[in-house]
């Protein structure tokens, strides 16, 4: 789930790129005839995606909105309009209740300390240290292996430690599943972000840090006072990836704790989707799910323009 | 601009020039269309591949007065292979399309409500449980009085619904209880005949665990509670506690009750008790999971194994005298009980096709029980079929079940199918389980007993409507 999400805004915003430059190419160089017979074109390259687009995401999105005002069906044809039903027993579910401070403490705590290392690691590895490719490598491994595989083998790692002081396994204390989760969530992504921050961390121009070297500056005053306000747009990245990956967790939580000790580590996806395997709380997921888009969208958003104002311009 | 910004930092993360990023966008976008295009391909091409073979179907219907095809979602993923090959030779033997598909492993109710929505739903399907009843009764067409209910040798495994429409009928029943090693007990100095109640079985399995340093195998298998393992103690063994719960009350449930006393709870206390403090895993270790107590039993290690008639086949490579014995437990009057028997492997026909298919689903399912050859292949996989003129079975526990019901004892039914919102209701037991695994206290045991009994009146709320 996290690599998908990530994957796409990359790729989004290096699609973004080449349209930019081509106009400036094709106005200059190429007669208008390219440019109309693109236009006539395009949509033969853009449709394909267009529609799997609207046939893998916009209609069942959609038509997800419509069961959470439905009734008990079984199968979707079946279902019949009802009302705010749902949502008031959604909002009545103590389960969902506690999934959701559960993901928000989560939230928090790894948003927080992803960040921290992941900055600290790529601001290590960007001041010359022998062998820092081997090592930007080695982080960025765990973020190659699925959420599932990790959850499976990080709870034998757990289990095998705690071993050595407890007869408590990792699925019978919610304490233990909070934090096992975390470090797994470390394990995986630092390593992502520290990418993002490396890449941010160089496009600091040498003669900025020069200049404030030459006026005297510490260098924890380099650090607070120049670095950092440079690499917020890579922060403006790295804290909506971490965010919106913490609050989406899905698969990690599936394999690592699978929601035990009775649903106490079960976060808020895990939640939804648990409800989803029973007619009887079928269209109260359903309305969960629509309650927790509307929650992480608007938490993104916020989040993005709350870091963007704090980027400088270069 | 910030965003020119992002994509520098982008490029840098990619870390390369910036040809090789087009030549790579290029590439991508190619294969994405590429893709795309084939998938539009291939759908177009089965589509009207079943476009032409409904065409053809209408127009066989037409030649030979009205011939109807077979569609069966299988829910049990191990017996596929089987009915693959059955629905090959009906097609061969009498003409008639018989399309098998298997949901995978826990998806079965998903994916029934994902195929009864297409155009072509399946006309064969399974209702297995009350709960199911309820859910996916309106869909199923009343088989009373159809050729193959006539065919069945007893009621014993049929779903109605509060109307007294057959919903659904058996095709084959299980049966659960506690598999023994006979040769490991004598070899410990003991007879099966001890084991006629609790008392018998207890001296015999603390015996063996006390001495199974000098013996070289234990009692018990290990008992784990990890999601493969953990059903056979709370879907299972807490069969007993339900079950006498009725018997007590005089009558069988025929639907969820509100509650349950947990009268017999001690008993299952008791059971459980002795399996995990005399078995080859520390009770602590049981949460984590990851022992196997199929290969346990299998290579003689232990001498008792929890589980049910469908382990036959494999624990009978190399323990082929195991047998299998009720799960007694100190209620009284237990040296007449029998094995947990039932079943949720209930077929149901789809009301919602036409005549022609429901006849022709009709048709194929009396063939597999009367037929010779399709008989005897279902028993192989399947254990046992309540059917007058199906083969007969092979499977020694089911033998065992029947020896049983010969000597007059007592079946225990399956009330433990009627666990309310039973995901969430065994996740919570599982929980207390495992505290009370890490520590066995009284205060643990009191967890165990409400989301035992509180845990059942909580999830009975938690989906009613």
């Amino acid at each position: 789930m996290s690599n998908t999400s990530s994957g796409a805004s990359v790729k989004t915003a290096v699609d973004g790129k080449p349209p930019k430059k081509k106009k400036v190419k094709y106005s200059s160089g190429h007669s208008s005839m390219t440019k109309r017979s693109l236009r006539k074109w395009c949509w033969l390259f853009i449709g394909p995606v267009f529609a799997s687009f609207i046939i893998g995401f916009i209609w069942p999105f959609l038509q997800g909105i419509y069961l959470s005002f439905c009734g008990k069906f079984n199968i979707i044809s079946n279902a019949h309009l009802q009302g705010f039903e749902n949502y008031v027993k959604a909002f009545s579910d103590e389960t969902f209740f506690h999934s959701f401070w559960f993901t928000a403490l989560f939230a928090v705590v790894s948003v927080v300390l992803i960040n921290l290392l992941a900055f600290s690691i790529a601001y290590a590895l960007t001041q010359g240290v022998k062998g820092s490719n081997l090592f930007r490598t080695v982080f960025f491994m765990p973020n190659l292996i699925g959420g599932i595989v990790l959850g499976y083998l990080w709870s034998m790692i757990f289990d095998g430690l705690l071993d050595l002081w407890t007869s408590q396994n990792l699925v019978d204390n919610e304490v233990y599943g909070f934090w096992g989760l975390i470090i797994l969530l470390l394990w995986q992504q630092v390593g992502y972000m520290m990418i993002i921050y490396i890449a941010g961390l160089q496009a600091v121009p040498d003669d900025m840090i020069e200049a404030a070297k030459i006026d005297g500056a510490t260098k924890s005053q380099t650090l607070f006072r120049v670095i950092i306000p440079n690499v917020m747009p890579s922060i403006t990245i790295c804290t909506f990836l971490t965010l919106t990956n913490s609050f989406k967790l899905y698969d990690q939580n599936l394999a690592l704790t699978g929601g035990k000790p009775s649903r106490l580590t079960e976060m808020l996806a895990l939640n939804i989707s648990n409800g989803y395997s029973n007619m009887a709380t079928r269209g109260m997921a359903q309305a969960k799910a629509v309650i927790f888009f509307i929650f992480v969208a608007a938490l993104g958003i916020a989040q993005l323009a709350a870091t963007r104002k704090k980027e400088v311009q270069q | 601009m910030p965003g020119r910004y992002r994509v520098n930092i982008l490029e840098k993360v990619i870390n390369v020039k910036k040809t090789t990023l087009k030549r790579a966008a290029a590439l991508g976008l190619t294969a994405l269309m590429a893709g795309s295009a084939l998938a539009g391909c291939g759908g177009n091409n089965s589509s009207s591949s079943t476009d032409s073979k409904a065409a053809s179907n209408t127009e066989s219907k037409a030649a030979d007065g009205a011939k109807g095809s077979v569609y069966w979602l299988n829910f049990k993923p191990e017996i596929d292979e089987t009915l693959q090959t059955l629905a090959k030779k009906y097609k061969e033997d009498k003409g008639v399309e018989v399309k098998v598909v298997t949901a995978a492993s826990g998806t079965y109710s998903t994916t029934l409500t994902a195929e009864m929505d297409k155009s072509n739903p399946p006309t064969l399907f399974v209702i297995g449980n009350q709960q199911g009843v309820k859910d996916w009764g309106d869909f199923a067409l009343d088989l009373k009085d159809t050729a193959i209910a006539k065919e069945l040798n007893t009621e014993a495994y049929n779903l109605t619904d509060a109307n007294g429409k057959l919903v659904s009928i058996g095709y084959c029943y299980e049966c659960y209880g506690i598999i023994v090693n006979p040769t490991l007990v004598e070899k410990a100095g003991h007879k099966m005949d001890e084991i006629k109640n609790f008392a018998g079985l207890k001296t015999v399995v603390e015996d063996i665990h006390k001495r199974a340093g000098e013996l070289g195998f234990d009692a018990f298998s290990s008992s784990d509670m990890d999601d493969s393992s953990s059903w056979r103690f709370t879907g299972h063994l807490a069969n007993l506690e339900y079950f006498y719960e009725e018997k007590a009350a005089g009558k069988t449930w025929t639907e969820c009750p509100a509650t349950i006393t947990g009268e017999y709870l001690p008993n299952y206390k008791n059971l459980y008790d002795l399996m995990i403090n005399n078995s080859l895993a520390a009770p602590t270790d049981l949460s984590a999971g990851g022992h196997n107590a199929e290969e346990e039993f299998k290579t003689g290690k232990a001498a008792f194994f929890v589980n049910g008639s469908w382990e036959y086949a494999a624990v009978s490579e190399t323990v082929p005298n195991a047998v299998m014995i009720p799960y007694y437990c100190g209620v009284e009057g237990e040296e007449k009980a029998g094995l947990n028997c039932g079943t949720e492997n209930c077929w149901a026909v789809n009301a919602n096709v036409s005549k022609e298919d429901q006849q022709a689903t009709i048709d194929f399912m009396v063939w597999l029980v009367t037929d010779p050859e399709a008989s005897k292949t279902m028993v192989e996989q399947l254990g046992i079929m309540p059917y007058k003129n199906a083969a007969e079975s092979t499977n020694g526990f089911l033998k065992n079940a029947a020896a049983y019901d010969a000597d007059g004892c007592y079946v225990m039914d399956w009330a433990t199918n009627y666990q309310p919102n039973v995901d969430e209701y065994r996740k919570d037991l599982v929980s207390a389980l495992n505290a009370y695994n890490a520590d066995q206290s009284d205060a643990n045991w009191e967890g165990v007993k409400t989301a035992f009994v509180d845990g059942w009146a909580k999830q009975y709320k938690a989906i009613a409507e």
